[in-house]
């Protein structure tokens, strides 16, 4: 506690010397670039192809964000950060915006002074285990070895989950989730716990997929979403509505195929208000009237960008879940563009 | 007469029979060495099983190894196709060939640059590694290497580094031309000299104590230790708001009253030169050269660096840098100047008491604190910055054992041939006292080489980084593991086992026999 009091107190002391400079809007503007923080790695999520171009999920916020503010999805200088390093980059200003992976929590939005733009991924803590074990409920694995990153909240959250069940279990603690998947198919622990979306990227890719059964048990909430410092509430408004506009324009059926098109106007005025052919939404946010309409352009709605990185179509093979619209009974929900 | 022949006399020397088939080639050595005795044929049997047990495990798995895929899984659908149990995926070498080279943003048409950098390190390298087999003619080559290899790795305007190349030695013209003076232009100049740098140190004391003061008022947030912070950031603050007008006055008084003997204020006006060629010449020179010849290359940013480049970049630069630091270092500790002293004692211990990766956070992380946002102090520098100072500190050690090492006859001896400071340590101490330290040298560089791959905790691609973070974690290689992992032993096996062969080696050429 004492510790993060005082990395709060650093990180109020950056804010302190970046809030003596312009708002992170001008920032951005002047340098003609977006300093975007991403994971160093995340199959699916952010990660560079073969040819060093970075690819993924989160990585689309990002572009969008750029395509809004600099009409150009290429201007974005992505800042590989670690899970230890992420927060300091951001409070020191080193970034604008961090889109990677970081669940929306009390203490982050608070204590460290984060403003969380919103959720792109709801994600929950899974329980993989293999076939030939016959366990068909995490509440069956009293006594198992437990394979586990260390230093993340799914240590936690699996202790929450053994201790509020009464059955005990015993951890092999592990650092990153390569070296997790070598222990687990050496036999090394009976299960492999992290994020869901993670075991199911991992087992697609094992040598036999079907040897291995992800349980029903999600026993943690993992709301994922991009996030600012506190203090430049414009800046966190536009990463904030960008976000919502790619939600919203799934929502209303804009898609990259159609954009053009319903760009000239069309009979919904919600589109036309989303895309600036009516109102001037575009002008409040201090961007110009198509900002979101740039933003769609990079690489589609929220459920086309879903598709192309993480979808059923993908090695990642991830279905939408929870992560459907609020009209396909999922929780992903944009407040109205009015 | 007797015809009865004389019995046997032998005529000639019968020739050396060879040895009976047990006491000779293979068999005698094997009875040796592998089947000497009941204990030492137990343990040849058992390495012999355990030997084979490794490769009937691990020989299919290199032979079957695939060469060409484009993913984890197809690589996996070849080998079952051909219906092989194991099989290494040697294709991710071939697919992350270049990233895992030189990062993944490092722009492909300009690897040859950092390639020819590497080769030329070779012959830059060589006069200094062989100095009795290469003319010394050729360290003229060495002087001019991190230049031309500075260019070539990060690009840019070609006359930056031969413009940092001219303000080097046109400082060197000056510390001569100022060595050289007539004692009353030296007091003229030690006046204005003294006056400037006293007026600087002030003001950035001043600075400083200001800044202090601002970290405190934030730093006192709550808590004990906050208070605590928060109190000890403005004793230092106080302490320095009142000693920032008479430090000024002081060092300018002592660079001053120097004027006669010279040596401080030839090297404060040196200081000063280069500070001022590099701060306010270097780029409106360079730029407006540029202007008129441009010769340039695609500049990459230091963010852009990555993969096995990276390391030899720090394992180079950071070893060349802290032999000679690590030099200074050990002399200073045993100097006979307090200060000096005392500086040198704080530093060494201070550095050798935390672990390299504390540094390495602070050069990523903390650093950005301290700086205002959109200040741009290189990440790279950052980095070798700190490896430097912690691989100094330990060479000063290893260096100190190496002076210790030396007999005090061979100090006094100097003294009493009438060579001064400067000389006898030159000519007399350093030669045998490096003598003694190189395997502790080398051992401390075949580390710090190694301790390269902790960058990839701050983020940086090096070699590791790129493992376990671009390649591990893609959709292609997601968790691919053995296989690039023992690559990269292999790069580095190559690199720390030359350095320290040519250590041995060197230690042979040195030998004296002075046991």
């Amino acid at each position: 506690m004492k510790k993060s009091v005082f990395l709060g107190a650093l990180t109020v002391a950056g804010i302190a010397a970046g809030a003596a400079a312009a708002g992170t809007l001008d920032d951005v503007k002047a340098r003609g670039k977006l300093n975007c923080g991403v994971t160093t790695g995340v199959p699916g999520f952010a990660e560079p192809d073969a040819n060093g171009v970075w690819q993924g999920f989160d990585v689309a916020v990002c572009r969008a964000v750029a395509a809004a503010v600099l009409s150009d999805p290429e201007a974005v200088e992505f800042v590989p950060t670690t899970g230890k390093t992420r927060f300091t980059a951001l409070a020191s200003g080193e970034i604008d915006m961090l889109a990677r992976n970081t669940t929306w929590t009390f203490s982050r939005d608070v204590d460290l002074k984060f403003e969380f733009t919103g959720v792109n991924y709801y994600d929950g803590q899974g329980f993989m285990v293999p076939k030939e074990l016959g366990v068909t409920s995490a509440k069956e694995l009293d006594g198992a070895t437990v394979c586990i990153q260390t230093g993340t909240t799914t240590e936690l959250n699996l202790a929450d989950f053994f201790r509020a069940n009464n059955i005990s279990y015993e951890p092999v603690p592990i650092e990153t989730g390569a070296e997790a998947v070598q222990q687990y198919n050496a036999g090394a622990c009976d299960v492999y716990t992290t994020d869901a979306s993670a075991l199911a990227a991992q087992r697609a890719n094992f040598e036999d997929p079907s040897a291995h059964v992800i349980l029903p048990e999600i026993v943690s909430k993992e709301p994922l979403g991009p996030l600012v410092r506190h203090g430049d509430n414009e800046w966190a408004d536009i990463v904030r509505w960008t976000l919502n506009a790619l939600v919203t324009a799934e929502e209303l059926g804009v898609t990259s195929v159609n954009l053009a098109e319903l760009g000239g106007g069309s009979d919904n005025p919600e589109v036309n208000r989303l895309l600036g052919t009516e109102g001037d939404l575009g002008a409040m946010l201090g961007l110009d009237k198509e900002w979101a309409k740039r933003a769609i352009g990079v690489a589609g709605n929220y459920g086309e960008v879903f598709e192309k990185n993480i979808g059923e179509s993908t090695p990642i093979g991830l279905a939408r879940g929870l992560n459907a619209q609020w009209t396909d009974g999922g929780l992903i929900y944009s407040p109205p563009f009015r | 007469m007797s015809d009865t022949e004389l019995a046997f006399v032998r005529s000639e020397e019968i020739p050396p029979a060879p040895p009976p088939a047990s006491e000779a080639g293979a068999v005698k050595w094997m009875r040796e060495n592998l089947f000497a005795g009941w204990f030492n044929t137990l343990l040849t049997i058992l390495a012999i099983y355990i030997i084979g047990r490794f490769v009937v495990f691990a020989f299919p798995w290199f032979w079957n190894g695939v060469w060409d895929a484009g993913s984890i899984k197809e690589c996996r659908d070849i080998l079952s196709a051909a219906g092989k149990t194991t099989g290494a995926c040697f294709a991710v070498l071939v697919d992350r060939w270049d990233h895992l080279l030189f990062g993944f943003k490092y722009p492909a048409e300009g690897y040859w640059r950092p390639t020819l950098a590497f080769i030329m390190l070779i012959f830059a390298a060589a006069p200094a590694l062989f100095a009795q087999y290469v003319p010394r003619k050729f360290l003229i080559f060495t002087g001019l290497y991190p230049f031309i290899a500075f260019w070539l790795v990060w690009g840019g305007s070609l006359w930056v580094p031969l413009c940092i190349l001219a303000a080097i030695l046109a400082t060197a013209y000056i510390f001569r031309v100022v060595e050289n003076l007539d004692v009353g232009a030296r007091g003229v100049l030690a006046g204005i000299v003294g006056a400037a740098a006293g007026l600087g140190l002030a003001f950035l004391l001043f600075q400083g104590a200001t800044e202090l003061w601002f970290i405190s008022n934030s730093v006192g947030a709550g808590g004990a230790l906050g208070t605590l912070a928060s109190l000890l950031f403005k004793a230092a603050s106080i302490f320095m708001f009142v000693f920032f007008i008479p430090m000024g006055i002081f060092v300018g008084y002592a660079i001053y009253n120097d004027a006669e003997d010279g040596g401080l204020v030839t090297v404060v006006t040196a200081l000063f030169a280069i500070y001022v060629m590099l701060a306010y010449l270097l780029s409106p020179v360079s730029g407006a050269l540029n202007a008129i010849i441009p010769i340039e290359l695609q500049a990459v940013p230091s963010r852009d660096m990555g993969g096995y480049m990276l390391c030899l970049i720090l394992g180079t630069v950071c070893v060349s840098l802290s032999i000679p630091l690590g030099i200074v270092l050990a002399l200073g500790r045993q100097s006979n100047m307090p200060l000096i002293k005392g500086v040198c004692v704080v530093f060494i211990e201070f550095v050798r008491g935390v672990p390299l990766i504390t540094l390495l956070f602070v050069a990523n992380v903390m650093l950005a604190y301290f700086m205002p946002p959109q200040s741009n102090f290189d990440l790279i520098l950052r980095v070798i910055i700190m490896i430097t100072m912690f691989s100094a500190a330990y060479i000063a050690e290893v260096i100190r054992g190496g002076l210790a090492a030396l007999p005090k006859g061979q100090y006094e001896a100097a003294d009493s041939l009438g060579l001064n400071y400067t000389q006898s340590i030159r000519l007399i101490i350093l030669p045998q006292a490096l003598k003694i330290s190189i395997p502790g040298i080398v051992n401390v560089a075949v580390g710090l080489f190694k301790d390269t791959t902790l960058v990839s905790v701050i983020s940086m691609f090096d070699i590791v980084g790129m493992i376990r973070g671009p390649i591990q974690q893609s959709t292609d290689w997601i968790s691919i593991y053995w296989e690039v992992y023992l690559f990269a032993a292999m790069v580095f096996f190559v690199v720390c086992y030359s350095i320290s062969q040519y250590s041995q080696w060197l230690e042979r050429q040195l030998a004296t026999d002075h046991k």
